[in-house]
């Protein structure tokens, strides 16, 4: 680690400018931390303490103190709650299994240098830095059941039209797989990175030792990528259970008429800005929170444990 | 590695299963370009999938009837002023967090990634609002700064961890005091991080979306808010909102073509230590 025993030569010098060189490790990094300090904390506590009240309509004081009422309440809610934790579990699995695989699999084609490289990496960052709302838009005018792209491909394959979006059951599905295109392509990076930082050593040991190519992969790569394969899970996975833009782009408000879009974070939106339910909407967060905490501490303790 | 004139079966496997990747990833973005040009008619009409006579209609709509400029200059002026704001409270931040191995610190900082939007902004409406702030531009250029300040000390604490710490001691023995130090020597250093660290909070804060959802006003209303001014309750304006989501979405691409390199490293950053 850096050495803090560095040459001082502030003999010379007066004053503030004294103080501010001997102080800077916190003079520097205070104007961050108190900005970023202030736009959680007040917030986070805030919406613990109205998640123990009954604030509805203001968020003002008329509310009452009502213990954990809102969370009795929000936990035996099967008709909405519910349904919007599996969501929200469901899109995130099911999202983050698919990027992961294909991502792991793009990764490995692109890992050795070939013609065409270029070409192949612009192609991976434009889903990725393209705007989340306009790639909604984009996929609602191909999956739309009527002139959209997606049922004419279909139909020259002789498969009827499918709702997609507009469908109760295959809205989801649909929204996962623009999550999918959007994504993969920033898991395909991150492992390359890995990929590209690992010793050629102990594959091509392996390989003197004849074992095959999958042998390699399954026996030297991936155990070596493990890491970073925690490291792009943890990034996608958080950023997943937060999904916002996509499904407000597809359904809008409320996850659809159905609420069939409707995860723990358009829930919560519209608890908060359509309803204003306060106390519920911040019980909602709150345990939402927990949730992506939850999670998070999971699978940073199981990388812990494989780094021993 | 040695390229052989023969093709082995993998390499021809490989660039068929490229080639897929790539126009999957491509094919759609085209589409929407394509349906930007077409009137509303042609959208409707299967038959002209292909075979079109591109119209600008939908982009003088754009720019003329729903006033785009304005909507272009907003999103312009928040994420360039977001980003600067970054990087001023977030370089030496970074470099702090750095030198000093200030793991708890950063964390306070990364926080902001995982905590739910929606949680912040019922409370930042609250004040906000009652300072008069919301629908103007200081409240959105905060916010948008929520999202890039920590990716900008993300990005640069890996940078700065990777910069040699030897430079800086021997202009120390030469007499520079340790910010001037930071200043004439690991600054200049630290060009390539800090501009991978401004170009992702440019890309992130252009993106944007509920943030500016909440807290814009009419006037202040940044593209990706505004693209919904095509989709009516009955029926959407297909043409115009193509077109809509082509003029947000294209220049950031543009920028990030260009500045392939530094977009590359700015997300995979801390991507290797694992």
């Amino acid at each position: 680690m850096a050495s803090l025993a560095s040459p001082q030569p502030s003999g010379e010098l007066t004053g503030w400018t004294r103080w501010a060189n001997n102080n800077r490790k916190w003079l520097f990094a205070a104007p961050a931390m108190t900005f970023v300090g202030a736009l959680i904390i007040f917030p986070l506590a805030w919406t613990i303490y109205l998640s123990l009240t009954d604030a509805e309509g203001s968020v003002r004081a008329e509310s009452e103190f009502i213990g954990f009422a809102n969370y009795l309440e929000v936990l035996s809610d099967t008709d909405r709650f519910w349904p919007a934790v599996l969501r929200t579990v469901g899109f995130t699995g099911v999202a983050l299994l698919f990027e992961i695989v294909l991502g792991m699999a793009v990764a490995l084609l692109l890992w050795r240098p070939f013609r065409g490289e270029r070409w192949v990496r612009v192609a991976i960052l434009l889903p990725l830095v393209a705007t989340p709302v306009a790639v909604g838009m984009m996929w609602r005018l191909i999956f739309d059941p009527n002139i959209g792209m997606a049922n004419q491909i279909l139909g020259w394959v002789g498969i009827g039209p499918q709702p997609w979006l507009a469908g109760q059951h295959s809205a989801l599905p649909t929204t996962i797989f623009i999550d999918i295109w959007q994504w993969t392509p920033m898991v395909v990076l991150i492992l390359l990175a890995g990929l590209t930082s690992l010793s050629n050593e102990p594959d091509e040991a392996a390989r003197v030792d004849g074992a095959s190519a999958w042998q390699r992969f399954r026996h030297v790569t991936l155990p070596l990528l493990m890491p970073t394969v925690i490291v792009a899970i943890l990034l996608r996975g958080i950023d997943a259970l937060k999904t916002f833009d996509i499904l407000y782009a597809t359904k809008g408000r409320g996850g659809g008429s159905f609420h069939e879009v409707e995860t723990l974070n358009v829930y919560a939106y519209g608890l908060s800005f359509d309803y204003n339910e306060y106390g519920i909407s911040s019980t909602v967060l709150i345990i939402f929170f927990l949730i992506i905490i939850g999670s998070m501490w999971a699978l940073t303790s199981r990388r812990k444990k494989g780094a021993q | 590695m040695a390229r052989r004139k023969r093709r082995t079966p993998y390499q021809v496997f490989r660039a068929v299963a490229l080639a897929v990747v790539v126009v999957s990833l491509i094919a759609p973005l085209l589409w929407m370009v394509a349906a930007s040009f077409k009137t509303n008619v042609d959208i409707y009409d299967s038959g002209k999938a292909f075979a079109f006579t591109p119209v600008l209609d939908n982009y003088t709509k754009v720019l003329d009837q729903a006033n785009y400029l304005q909507f272009i200059g907003n999103s312009l002026w928040v994420a360039f002023a977001a980003t600067v704001l970054s990087l001023i409270l977030g370089v030496p931040a970074a470099y702090s967090m750095s030198r000093f191995n200030m793991k708890k610190s950063a964390l306070v900082v990364l926080m902001a990634r995982v905590i739910p939007g929606v949680s912040l902004l019922v409370p930042w409406y609250y004040v906000f609002s009652n300072l008069k702030l919301v629908g103007g531009f200081t409240v959105l250029i905060l916010s948008h700064m929520f999202v890039s300040l920590p990716l900008v000390v993300y990005i640069l604490m890996g940078f700065f961890d990777g910069l040699p710490l030897e430079l800086e001691e021997s202009a120390q023995v030469d007499g520079l005091t340790p910010i001037g130090a930071f200043r004439r020597i690991t600054l200049p250093l630290s060009a390539p991080g800090i501009a991978t660290a401004g170009i992702l909070s440019f890309i992130f804060s252009w993106n944007n979306f509920m943030f500016a959802l909440v807290l814009s006003g009419a006037d202040t209303k940044t593209l990706p808010v505004a693209i919904f001014d095509f989709v009516g309750y009955a029926s959407i304006d297909w043409g115009g909102l193509m077109a809509a989501s082509t003029v947000v979405t294209l220049p950031i691409m543009l920028i990030a073509l260009f500045v392939q390199k530094y977009v590359v490293s700015g997300l995979t950053a801390g991507a290797t230590k694992g």
